[in-house]
């Protein structure tokens, strides 16, 4: 089989959220990067299929040339090809025109299936797989924590949850699918892996020069304020259970 | 000029009778509501609705769709596609898996752009729309504009509360039977039922919460006794997945299930900010810790300083005695 994984480098988000002055981006001085628990999840669901039916994993990314930080961290885990489609650092590129640069990696591979993180932590779009299952002119399918493919017979079967009832889906290969963290429990990189991912060769193409027209524009961001609660401290250890029942009836959770 | 919105019902397999409509989209209807203004506010729903819950809130036209068997997201699009070349402004969805997922492929197949889990949406009247929209699943906050004919929405789950109209609207009830494609129908849902876990971890009234503090796998017998007493569900922060102590359906947080309980009964639980991520929407917060200073005490409605394995089972045991003695 081979697969193509899509990630996005996103920064490591600590104790609080800060924005840079012009309110326009995080500020990272300061923190890492990271790809979405997601998207690690997609990356292992891939080398585990290929280790299983033979083949190769191939990881993409949209972003800027420090982005190559992310592929290799994806090459340690058992990527075997890397491409990186290289945006100035600084510009963000919204879900329709990254679907369309994906599309342009993912159209001449001859890939049998895509995977993606079902969303991307950061902006949060929910589209970016089905815009490129659509140029691809492929089925998809989303927020998926359960997957089984059957390679001779060129089909998958995909599953998710959805207010309490099981949906499954039955795809044929090609297609895209988007992963939910759950799906499996990402290996840790070996030392073999880190030395290889090194050595690795990547492969850059350029990506959208400007933010396309016809998406939707972000003018800026905030951090929604916090509440500003003062807890009612109700006392300490298991004294503090007849205030607790109080409470509790208070809110009506008993009577 | 309408707003559709696209409503989902509780239980997903209903064969006989009226289902409820369930409180995401009576969400997305009251943001749906503030765009359609003096216009039309149409609820588009694949089965048969109780219609008078959608009178309530202000819907005047329901499309009753039937004759797609199940839940298939490309044809669902497509009917959507066609009610809105008629006389549609905004189509808007709940920011569920199946209402993000049937907005982006209308995108996808319109080339409309789509934003996803909206807060807030204006029509500004010169064809433009203001957004506010959830990033890091509602950690940052974006405001946006958004230039298209259509505009594609959804509303995000824990961001807008349901509020009924003033009055009821005279609804008017459209039956539709589209003629589908087939292969607008290869991808479709077969439905089974799932074992206990994120569903109704989302919908719950009260949720029970344990952290790294319950220690172990073992540690969350109590927990799960308190929550059936509160008739509620027991949800796990990352760090309880991660040691495979429950399973992941059951993780609160950005990548585990949003929830919007009456009460969140946080123990042992610290706060990451991606843990409040998933329980911001909770109506009130107990914490019970033994760290006072640590954020999800800080941030809650209440607090008890102490240990979670001295205070759960006085709780369970002090609310057994009261309906033994209250009877």
């Amino acid at each position: 089989m081979k697969i193509l994984v899509c990630v996005k480098r996103v920064p490591t988000v600590g104790g609080a959220i800060t924005l840079t002055a012009d309110q326009l981006a995080i500020d990272t001085k300061t923190s890492g990067f990271t790809i979405s628990p997601h998207e690690e999840c997609a990356v292992e669901e891939a080398v585990r299929l290929v280790e299983r039916f033979g083949g190769s994993v191939t990881v993409a990314t949209l972003g800027p040339a420090v982005a190559e930080e992310q592929l290799r961290a994806c090459l340690a885990l058992g990527a075997s090809g890397a491409v990186l489609i290289e945006t100035e650092p600084g510009l963000e590129v919204g879900p329709i025109a990254t679907a369309a640069a994906l599309h342009s990696v993912a159209a001449d591979g001859d890939f049998d299936l895509v995977l993606l993180g079902n969303e991307a932590s950061d902006t949060g779009d929910y589209q970016v797989g089905i815009r490129l299952a659509h140029l691809l002119g492929w089925p998809a399918a989303t927020g998926i924590k359960a997957l089984a493919v059957d390679d001779a017979a060129g089909s998958a079967s995909a599953s998710r949850t959805y207010r309490g009832v099981l949906e499954t889906f039955a795809l044929e290969l090609p297609c895209v699918v988007t992963v939910k963290e759950g799906i499996n429990l990402p290996r840790y990189p070996s030392l073999p892996g880190r030395l290889r991912a090194k050595r690795a060769a990547i492969t850059r193409v350029p990506g959208p020069a400007a933010a396309a027209d016809g998406d939707v524009r972000m003018t800026s961001l905030r951090v929604p304020d916090a509440p500003k609660k003062q807890a009612t401290v109700l006392g300490q250890g298991a004294a503090a259970v007849p205030a607790l029942v109080d409470v509790l009836v208070g809110l009506g959770v008993i009577s | 000029m309408t707003v559709f919105c696209l409503v989902e019902l509780d239980g997903a397999a209903v064969e006989d009778g009226p289902a409820g409509v369930s409180d995401v989209s009576l969400r997305a209807i009251t943001l749906a509501r503030g765009l359609a203004a003096s216009g039309g506010l149409a609820a588009v729903v694949f089965g048969n609705p109780t219609v008078p819950d959608l009178a309530a809130y202000g819907v005047t036209d329901v499309y009753a769709v039937s004759g797609i068997d199940g839940y298939a997201p490309l044809a669902w699009a497509r009917v959507l596609q066609r009610l809105m070349s008629e006389s549609g402004h905004a189509v808007v969805a709940a920011g569920t898996e199946r209402g993000n997922e049937v907005l982006a492929h209308l995108g996808a197949i319109t080339g409309l752009p789509m934003a996803a889990n909206c807060a807030q949406a204006v029509d500004n009247g010169d064809g433009r729309y203001a957004i506010v929209r959830q990033r890091w699943a509602g950690l940052l906050l974006e405001e946006s504009v958004l230039d298209a004919p259509t505009a594609l929405l959804t509303v995000a789950t824990d961001a807008v509360s349901p509020d009924p109209a003033e009055a009821p609207a005279s609804v008017t009830v459209h039956h539709v039977a589209p003629s589908v494609d087939g292969s607008d129908l290869v991808v479709r849902a077969v439905e089974t039922p799932a074992g206990a876990g994120g569903a109704s971890l989302a919908t719950a009234r009260v949720v029970v919460g344990g952290g790294r503090g319950v220690g172990s796998a073992d540690g969350f017998g109590p927990l799960e006794e308190l929550a059936a007493l509160l008739g509620g569900v027991v949800g796990v922060s990352r760090v309880v997945t991660s040691e495979g102590w429950r399973p992941h359906t059951m993780q609160v947080g950005q990548t585990g299930t949003k929830i919007t309980p009456d009460l969140y009964l946080a123990c042992g639980i610290s706060g990451a900010i991606q843990h409040f991520a998933g329980c911001s929407g909770a109506k009130s917060i107990i914490a019970i810790n033994t760290d006072p200073t640590a954020p999800m005490m800080t941030r809650a409605d209440y607090a008890v300083i102490g240990d979670l394995h001295a205070v759960v089972p006085a709780l369970t045991s002090a609310l057994r005695q009261r309906g033994s003695t209250s009877e």
